[in-house]
């Protein structure tokens, strides 16, 4: 995973509340391989029209380049589980949504592919969002060490993180690879539940009798 | 909360977390997991894993289906989705995982096949790569969604990094009136609380209500506590619990059987177990809900009139604030999905469309072949084929819109499915959900319909 460490750019402002994964990414471009990328796809039935031209005045159409930032409302990500939304807006270019709330699997999914999820004191993000509807240029930094983002024409702000995410974030840390070496906790703890309930192994196929649905 | 070292009153989830805490460090616990469930979209997993050159840790505890790209219709489908099903049937012969692919009887939507096979039990910790995995808490399971990151670990390691989930009780008074079903249940808490109600929280149903719930009507509710912005929702097991679960083809047998009801009859919550949150609702209250917006939480009494306060919405869906619910145009229906594809929700729609003929096209998808074969032998897939309702192969079909079932745009389907978002059935589609008896009745009668108000055929002889 790429480190996070400090991100320069501009920002987007998408004022709605429950933004969901499908408005993020519709299910039928999934089908995509990672590499093939996302980006063109962020949003898309919200970009474009149903001739594929963008439509004028949407937050991520019209510009020179795309923003780092994209400020939303409240229940951000919510709906699918699928982490094609968290590659769409990373593959279009943001490292840093900035929210009211994040719903729960979209959080656990961003922190994993180097996007960060942030959401500020109500009168901070209402203040970021305004500077962004009136100076769609204004920059923006945002230091995660520091845990600040400056914007221009604003007074800095801090935001809070989770102390895991951020040493995840900045380090680019691969998950598997540091859980693989508690390897020997995990087969210890494996081995006394399998002792302390052996009937939670699934038996081999084919061995069961009744399969109906039943209507209990 | 969930401290190795704290004593005193435990929540049910709690405790199922603390049986499969394997370490703490750094404020987050590594949990382990009982059963890890797969479905097409496994293929970023897949792939991360082959880039880092690791195998499955427990092909035993990983059990796949082809669902969200699985035809209803052969002639709906084209390459790309067999890409999709072929995909997955590599990549778990690769590693030995039992996977139910296209032809297998056991083969369903994932959310309905794991459970008609015994794989889920009570007590377990159960994870897949798809948000209404929320549906096996119905068994007292501690069953949550997770990303392809997440999907990629639990293949690698048969573990998961969790945080400590904040607790939800959600307790339920008096009975369901006549006329209204566990959709109806869940749709009245999204209206109370909002799709927000619940972030990250692990939400325990409790109350008379839901312990009369049948085991189905279990799984349509705790499937639907995603909707609240919930992680999981979770019923204590009981009777109902093991009486479904017994026979079932992986299910503990014989003295394993015992030996595991003795271990499920104690999971409950504590007397005293502290929950973040807590809301009473009394199901008295319920009537059949029906969505009239973009969101589930854009929901109301199908006696009600669409408010003016989401104008957006409003204008997506094409209808003007003040119009009564009732009497909406529909142009479609359908009835299947992880929410309502089961057994129960087949024959309160039928019950409906028996000796009857619909107004719309209505797609009926059955939640699995288990589910099909039962409704060929029974007449019940009959009832439909007669109505002039399409009887299609079990899958995520309409609900998820990705295997070449979709509603055009500017349609209005009447939906048993668990999503109405913007495109959700296919780009301008306009999804209203509700029960699969409103469904029936809106297809019925070409418009959203009180089905309280049709007459009912009895059943009774083939739901036994």
């Amino acid at each position: 995973m790429t480190p996070f460490t400090t991100a320069t750019g501009t920002g987007a402002l998408l004022a709605l509340d429950n933004v969901d994964t499908d408005q993020l990414i519709p299910a039928r471009f999934m089908k995509r391989s990672r590499s093939e990328g996302y980006g063109q796809q962020l949003l898309h039935d919200l970009r474009f029209d149903a001739q594929g031209a963008e439509r004028a005045g949407f937050p991520l159409n019209g510009r020179a380049e795309p923003p780092m930032v994209l400020v939303a409302g409240a229940n951000f990500g919510c709906g699918s589980s699928r982490e094609a939304a968290v590659y769409a807006l990373v593959d279009h270019g943001i490292r840093v949504v900035v929210a009211k709330g994040f719903a729960d699997i979209f959080g656990n999914n961003a922190q994993r592919n180097g996007l960060l999820t942030l959401t500020l004191a109500p009168e901070a993000h209402d203040r970021l969002a305004a500077r962004i509807a009136a100076a769609p240029g204004a920059g923006i930094t945002v230091d995660l060490a520091a845990q600040t983002l400056r914007c221009a024409g604003l007074a800095p702000v801090t935001f809070d993180i989770d102390p895991v995410a951020k040493r995840r974030l900045l380090l680019g840390l691969d998950e598997i690879a540091e859980t693989l070496q508690d390897l020997a906790a995990i087969e210890r703890h494996e081995a006394a539940a399998r002792a302390a309930r052996p009937w939670l192994t699934p038996r081999p196929v084919g061995t069961g009798t009744g399969t109906g649905p039943g209507a209990g | 909360m969930h401290d190795a070292a704290t004593a005193g009153p435990r929540t049910l989830v709690e405790k199922i977390w603390d049986r499969h805490r394997v370490l703490h460090r750094d404020g987050a616990d590594l949990l382990s997991v009982d059963r890890h469930l797969l479905h097409e979209g496994s293929h970023h997993a897949f792939d991360r894993l082959a880039a880092a050159g690791l195998r499955v840790r427990h092909p035993g505890l990983t059990f796949a289906v082809a669902d969200h790209y699985a035809p209803s219709h052969p002639d709906r489908a084209g390459p790309a989705q067999a890409v999709m099903i072929d995909r997955l049937a590599a990549n778990t012969a690769r590693h030995g995982i039992d996977s139910f692919g296209l032809g297998d009887a056991r083969r369903g939507i994932v959310h309905v096949a794991m459970p008609e096979q015994g794989l889920t039990l009570p007590g377990t910790l159960i994870v897949c790569g798809d948000s209404h995995t929320a549906t096996h808490g119905a068994f007292g399971a501690f069953a949550f969604g997770i990303g392809a990151s997440e999907v990629a670990h639990v293949l690698a390691t048969q573990t998961l990094w969790q945080r400590p989930v904040p607790m939800m009780r959600i307790a339920v008074l008096g009975s369901l009136p006549r006329g209204t079903t566990a959709k109806d249940l869940a749709l009245h808490i999204i209206s109370r609380i909002g799709t927000g109600g619940a972030t990250g929280h692990a939400v325990e149903y409790a109350g008379p209500a839901i312990a009369a719930l049948s085991m189905e009507a279990r799984m349509t509710l705790c499937n639907m506590t995603i909707e609240m912005g919930a992680r999981s929702g979770i019923v204590p097991p009981d009777a109902v619990t093991f009486n479904w679960l017994a026979g079932r083809a992986m299910a503990p047998s014989g003295a394993d059987w015992a030996a595991a009801v003795a271990d499920w009859a104690t999971l409950r919550s504590d007397p005293g177990a502290r929950y973040g949150r807590a809301v009473t609702l009394d199901a008295a209250e319920v009537a059949p809900m029906v969505t009239w917006g973009t969101s589930p939480e854009h929901v109301a009494p199908v006696t009600a009139a669409v408010p003016a306060t989401e104008p957006d919405a409003l204008d997506y869906m094409g209808i003007a604030a003040g119009t009564p619910i009732e009497g909406l145009a529909v142009q479609r229906g359908f009835i299947g999905s992880c929410t309502n594809g089961r057994w129960s929700d087949l024959v309160a729609a039928a019950e409906l469309l028996k000796g009857r003929r619909v107004a719309v096209p209505l797609l009926v998808s059955p939640g699995s072949e288990a589910i099909a074969a039962q409704a060929e032998a029974t007449g019940l897939a009959g009832i439909f084929r007669a109505a002039g309702a399409e009887w299609g192969a079990p899958g995520c079909s309409l609900c998820v819109s990705m295997n070449g079932d979709r509603v055009a745009e500017g349609e209005r389907c009447a939906s048993t499915s668990n999503r109405n978002f913007r495109g959700r059935q296919g780009p301008g589609a306009r999804t209203h959900l509700m029960s699969p008896a409103m469904v029936a009745a809106a297809a019925l009668t070409g418009r959203i319909t009180d089905a309280r108000q049709l007459p009912r055929a009895d059943l009774s002889e083939i739901a036994k």
